[in-house]
């Protein structure tokens, strides 16, 4: 008996229980979009997560100077300045897993446009700072090395700013705005950038070059940064070797002992993504697992059918049986029904789910990330969930001995 | 009309000293056949009476090849099938043998033709010739115009006629009828026995069970069985089954 003979004949079987061999299917569809759907949600949640992370630097970490002790009371990090230019300027020639360094002082300022003023925070940075955070330049061009030497007075304002003094769809390349009464001229505008992952409004920033920044903003002490470095390792996998790499250096620089504390600290933030993105794995994979059980429990609901269905037909299998099907033939015919009910809830389910991922992925705001590898499997699992809950109910069909099922009431 | 031709047809089926026993566990066996021996040549009508419990339903699961025998041996055209397996089995049945049931057991909710068609699956064959085979078989048993009804819509005697359409689609050698009678009224009983008479004319070989003795009386050869053995074998000149002209002309045409 050819394939497709079998398969018509175990169509037909199904085809004359139609209310049944639907809600068996629906058993193996619910599981089949339940996997699709949370596996979708779980890559667009991984997605966001990265997304939030890059937007806050690639392979980034931050050297933050040491803490200042006064009469016992001992400052926050970075409450005494600690790192020098020197530091930074070793960072950067030193470490070999350390790509690009840059001083990053920060400042709440009040910038002022002939119409509009906006407090915001202003950043005096050098054009490494742009590289470490993947910000690229929306309008008009960064600042330069020369610009910095120079102390020019120069600023990229963050999309959010330009909106705030000039308006929004306003290019504001070439105007002057003016920050602590000194006029600035606008060199660019910033790319958006969106959002940190706890909700800040990256956009909402000035940059400006350091130099200018200790000049006409905040100064300080010659020597010392007033401020952290951010650091952009190499590759996402030599952030942990320049982070400690740095920490060797420095401490050598600073001359501390072995057994004195250092007085800088260094964040990965890398790792901390990194760890982000493993939470985020260990959902989807939560969520797919629960996904898979709903799906077992439609593998079950198949061979619960098929026994009802085996023991219904008996007489019907005794009398192919008479009349000259082999035992492989019943097992093949329930065999291909279990098939026909699993494949057609995996399809069904394959819809359904990508509907509802498309549903989910709009409520939420997230990217709609369909894996084909997950479809593929899901009907592949789904098959084969149908040949293993089917294969007992089939086994058992073929092994009954025609004399007995003729006679079967 | 007596059976003097016997002699010179060959034999198709033969049983040696068969005996079946069944197992029942607490040491109780039940001795079914007790050392059967029967040859039935090719183009006989055979009845195989007996009362309940006589080994009759048991004779004939051997002679369909649906069952074994626990010793002895079953030539079935000079070949024993006595110890083939299963699937050697279902082979055999495929292509010797058509099977008639009291209770029809045709599938639900097929058409009649496609219920014909069954064995042909089996064997493999291709669409177009199932087919054919199909209509042809539902003609001669005077029912080709049914051939889209399912059996909810055709009366007991054309479910009847249906089965022995699908028995009759292999071009088997052997027809094995169990109690085929036994869920109808006389009238259609005695049509469905005249089609038994005419396959019997054209070659095939009928066995036929039953326990009623108007049935047996229209067939060429009646054996009767008691406990497990052959009792009584004698042939006979079988009455012609006449069916009476039908009241209602629709109701198919009876041969």
């Amino acid at each position: 008996m050819n394939p497709f003979v079998t398969f018509k004949v175990a169509l037909r079987a199904l085809l004359r229980n139609k209310t049944r061999s639907g809600l068996t299917t629906l058993g193996i569809i619910i599981g089949v979009a339940a996997v699709i759907a949370m596996v979708a949600i779980g890559e667009g949640a991984k997605v966001m997560v990265a997304n939030a992370f890059d937007a806050m630097g690639t392979n980034l970490l931050i050297v933050m100077s040491g803490s200042h002790t006064s009469g016992g009371m001992r400052g926050g990090a970075g409450s005494m300045p600690t790192l020098t230019w020197g530091d930074l300027a070793a960072i950067k020639t030193e470490v070999a897993s350390v790509r690009y360094a840059a001083p990053v002082c920060q400042t709440s300022v009040s910038v002022q446009s002939d119409e509009q003023n906006w407090t915001t925070m202003a950043v005096g940075t050098t054009t490494d700072y742009l590289s470490i955070r993947n910000w690229s330049i929306g309008k008009g061009a960064a600042f330069t090395q020369s610009d910095i030497d120079t102390g020019a007075k120069v600023v990229l304002l963050g999309a959010t700013v330009a909106e705030k003094l000039f308006g929004a769809d306003v290019d504001p390349v070439g105007r002057t705005v003016r920050i602590r009464g000194a006029p600035f001229e606008v060199l660019g505008m910033l790319a958006k950038k969106g959002q940190s992952p706890m909700g800040q409004d990256y956009d909402d920033a000035v940059v400006l070059p350091v130099s200018t920044f200790r000049a006409k903003i905040q100064g300080g002490l010659a020597q010392f940064i007033p401020g952290v470095i951010f650091v952009g390792a190499t590759s996402s996998s030599t952030t942990a070797r320049a982070e400690r790499d740095m920490d060797a250096l420095l401490r050598d620089r600073h001359r501390l002992g072995d057994t004195i504390e250092s007085d800088f600290s260094i964040r990965n933030l890398s790792e901390l993504a990194e760890a982000r993105q493993d939470s985020t794995k260990t959902m989807t994979t939560l969520l797919a697992a629960v996904a898979a059980v709903s799906l077992a429990v439609g593998g079950i609901g198949i061979m619960n059918i098929l026994l009802v269905s085996v023991t219904e037909r008996t007489r019907e299998i005794g009398v192919r049986m008479a009349i000259g099907a082999k035992p492989r033939n019943i097992l093949a015919q329930f065999l291909v029904e279990a098939l026909t009910l699993s494949t057609m809830g995996g399809v069904l389910g394959i819809a359904l789910g990508v509907l509802a991922a498309q549903r989910l992925a709009a409520s939420f705001g997230w990217p709609l990330l369909l894996r084909a590898d997950i479809i593929v499997v899901a009907v592949a699992f789904s098959a084969a969930i149908g040949i293993v809950f089917g294969m007992y109910p089939a086994w058992k069909a073929s092994r009954l001995d025609p004399i007995e099922a003729l006679r079967y009431e | 009309m007596a059976t003097q031709t016997h002699d010179d047809r060959p034999v198709l089926l033969a049983l040696k000293d068969v005996t079946k026993v069944y197992c029942l566990g607490d040491g109780n066996d039940v001795h079914a056949l007790r050392g059967v021996s029967l040859e039935i040549r090719q183009g006989e009508f055979v009845a195989i009476m007996g009362a309940s419990g006589s080994g009759k339903s048991t004779l004939m699961n051997v002679l369909g090849c649906l069952d074994r025998p626990t010793s002895g041996a079953y030539l079935l055209e000079g070949r024993d099938v006595s110890r083939l397996s299963r699937n050697e089995l279902a082979e055999v049945r495929n292509r010797t043998m058509g099977f008639v049931f009291q209770s029809f057991n045709l599938l639900a909710r097929t058409s009649a033709r496609e219920n014909v068609e069954l064995p042909l699956l089996y064997a493999g064959a291709t669409t177009k010739a199932r087919h054919a085979a199909s209509l042809e078989a539902l003609e001669r048993v005077g029912l080709k115009d049914r051939s889209h009804h399912h059996p909810n819509q055709l009366s007991g005697g054309q479910q009847q006629r249906v089965a022995i359409a699908r028995a009759l689609v292999n071009q088997p050698r052997i027809l094995l009828a169990d109690e085929p009678t036994g869920n109808l009224d006389s009238r259609t009983s005695v049509e469905i026995m005249a089609l038994f008479q005419d396959l019997g004319r054209s070659g095939i070989t009928v066995v036929l069970v039953t326990h009623e003795p108007d049935i047996a009386a229209f067939a060429s050869r009646v054996v009767t069985m008691r406990d497990g053995m052959v009792l009584d074998d004698r042939r006979q000149a079988p009455v012609e089954a006449r069916p009476r002209p039908e009241p209602d002309a629709a109701a198919g045409g009876a041969p």
